[in-house]
């Protein structure tokens, strides 16, 4: 066995802990495979990923993990129909071209998806931005607007407004603010983090 | 000085003693199989790894080439702590079919005593793989731990996996390609060409005396260029000059000498390569892999018409594919093609492009990713 190569962040230990054990899963924009590995380790799940970052990937391989190198925006197509019991967006949706076509990948792809992702709607958000006027630098979302790689800011609210126009059904949701769970009442005030479990 | 060398492995020969089928539709008798082992096959025979070398190259991984002095080719990663750790793997490497070090091949000799020259049948990647898959029956080893191979080694290391699934547990498959495509055969074809062009090549008659050098370092010299990146050569020899032999440095001679380095290089790329290469080998090797087309050849159609996917239907074995971000003989979007292949047989396959500034040599060369990644995958 080897010993987990850190604290698995809070949203993907939401979804290792919810995924059934047995079951195949593809995690997109997998970085590191910390996930995958995870996955692996504690629960004997066999996961595939796809990572755009070469480092990634190669890291990946390392730790023994099947990944592809590529493109969520671009990628998922090659992917079968219900080729997986999971398929895992973990704060990747925020930097795709296409958030709206990946998701419709994601519910082609897995019979189930869970989709993670930093709340723009967040009151440390708001604020930074009613009382600075300016763009948002948080713990969660670190970086300038320039060189964030977040192309498509979201807010549970948004979100839920997609899914329910693609008639997407919501099985589960965890709303997370640093590592602690909080409760779903104005999570998208409170909520620092979501992770939702999707089905079609 | 050899004999003190920690690599040197006694050559081993394997000779077949039933007859080799051939997809050409003939047969061979009295294959020779010439291999290199190096490490320690286990008791349950779990831990071979079969190396399949590139084009030029042949079964000497670690040892010193007998012919060139130089040292093993993949010496960078292959032995006790390296990537491929002998360690821990016992690992084979045998001269393919067609070859010229041994196995059988065009120089050596039908059962008239002279060389085969162009009577040797036409071969194929996969008759390659099945004259060593007769090598691990002689060997006993019913299922290896990795098939590995960069290039054409990675060429034959997907044949193995999709033509005899139940004989490897992984493909580590590098810099490589799963058919060739139009720009691949016509550099080989100019190969192809100056050899025969060669008046002294004589139909392949050449006998064992200096066969169609000119020509064959020509072919070397073509190959050579898609082996490297165009930033390579740039960094390497830029546009400069070669120093005169009387001591001017760096003047043209308005005249064809090898004014510029990069001319000097090739030049000598080619004259090195005909003292351990035979031309015929060549055209036969050279043939084989312009012939490769997986999904053709396992589905048993021509032109293409086969899915690679199918080539793959079933298998449980694992799969890495690398390839390089300078390497424009086989670039990336071949790598990426098996990929989806066997991602859509549902295999566990994992395909990366590393960057490295070598071209298509890169996979030879020190690539510090590439030894994660090979080490990462054998050991997972």
């Amino acid at each position: 066995m080897t010993a987990p190569k850190s604290v698995l962040r809070a949203d993907l230990a939401v979804i290792a802990a919810n995924v059934a054990p047995g079951s195949r899963v593809l995690d997109v924009g997998c970085g590191d495979g910390a996930l995958m590995a995870a996955l692996r380790d504690a629960r004997g799940i066999d996961a595939r990923g796809l990572e755009i970052d070469a480092a990634n990937v190669a890291e990946c391989v390392a730790r023994g993990l099947s990944v592809l190198q590529g493109d969520a925006d671009t990628d998922l197509a090659d992917y079968p129909d219900k080729a997986f019991d999971y398929a895992i967006l973990s704060q990747t949706l925020q930097t795709t071209m296409r958030p709206d076509l990946v998701l419709d990948q994601l519910l082609r792809i897995g019979r189930k998806a869970f989709v993670s992702f930093p709340n723009f709607a967040h009151w440390r958000v708001r604020l930074s931005l009613l009382w600075g006027g300016r763009m948002p630098v948080t713990r969660l979302l670190p970086v300038a607007w320039y060189e964030t790689p977040n192309i498509h800011h979201v807010t549970i609210d948004d979100f839920r407004a997609l899914l329910a126009e693609r008639g997407v059904k919501v099985e589960q949701t965890w709303f997370l603010t640093g590592d602690r769970r909080t409760s779903a009442a104005a999570a998208n005030f409170r909520a620092e983090h979501a992770v939702f479990l999707l089905s079609r | 000085m050899a004999d003190t060398d920690p690599f040197l492995s006694a050559g081993n020969l394997l000779v077949l003693d039933v007859p080799l089928p051939l997809d050409g539709g003939q047969s061979l008798e009295g294959v020779r199989i010439a291999y290199e082992t190096c490490g320690t096959l286990n008791a349950d025979k779990s831990n071979a790894i079969l190396l399949f070398h590139a084009l030029t190259m042949d079964q000497h991984v670690v040892s010193t080439h007998p012919r060139t002095g130089k040292p093993g080719w993949w010496r960078n990663s292959v032995g006790p702590g390296k990537p491929i750790d002998t360690d821990r793997f016992f690992v084979i490497c045998a001269n393919v079919l067609g070859g010229c070090m041994g196995s059988t091949g065009p120089a050596s000799a039908a059962a008239d005593g002279t060389p085969y020259a162009m009577r040797f049948p036409v071969i194929t990647i996969r008759d390659m793989v099945r004259a060593q898959i007769a090598l691990l029956d002689a060997l006993g080893i019913e299922r290896l731990h990795a098939a590995v191979g960069g290039s054409m080694g990675g060429m034959l290391a997907l044949s193995l996996a999709a033509n005899f699934p139940e004989r490897t547990k992984a493909a580590l498959v590098i810099a490589s390609t799963a058919r060739h495509s139009a720009q691949n055969i016509a550099f080989h074809e100019v190969g192809r060409q100056a050899i025969m062009a060669d008046p002294k090549w004589k139909n392949g008659d050449y006998g064992t005396g200096k066969g169609p050098e000119a020509g064959l370092a020509v072919a070397r010299m073509a190959a050579h260029i898609t082996y490297l990146s165009e930033a390579g050569l740039t960094e390497k020899f830029g546009r400069r000059l070669q120093d005169r032999p009387d001591g001017t440095k760096g003047a043209k001679t308005f005249g064809f000498d090898a004014d510029f380095q990069v001319e000097s290089y090739l030049r000598h790329q080619g004259l090195s390569f005909t003292g351990r290469f035979d031309a015929n080998s060549y055209l036969y090797i050279t043939r084989a892999m312009d012939y490769f087309d997986l999904a053709e050849e396992v589905s048993g159609g021509e032109g293409g018409g086969g899915r690679l996917a199918e080539a793959f239907a079933g298998t449980t074995a694992r799969f890495c594919l690398v390839s390089f971000d300078t390497d424009w003989l086989y670039p990336t979007a071949e790598s990426r093609h098996v990929a989806h292949a066997l991602n859509a047989a549902g295999a566990a396959v994992s395909c990366v492009e590393l960057s490295a500034p070598y071209g298509h040599d890169s996979f030879l060369l020190d690539v510090p990713a590439l030894d994660r990644v090979i080490a990462g995958f054998l050991n997972a």
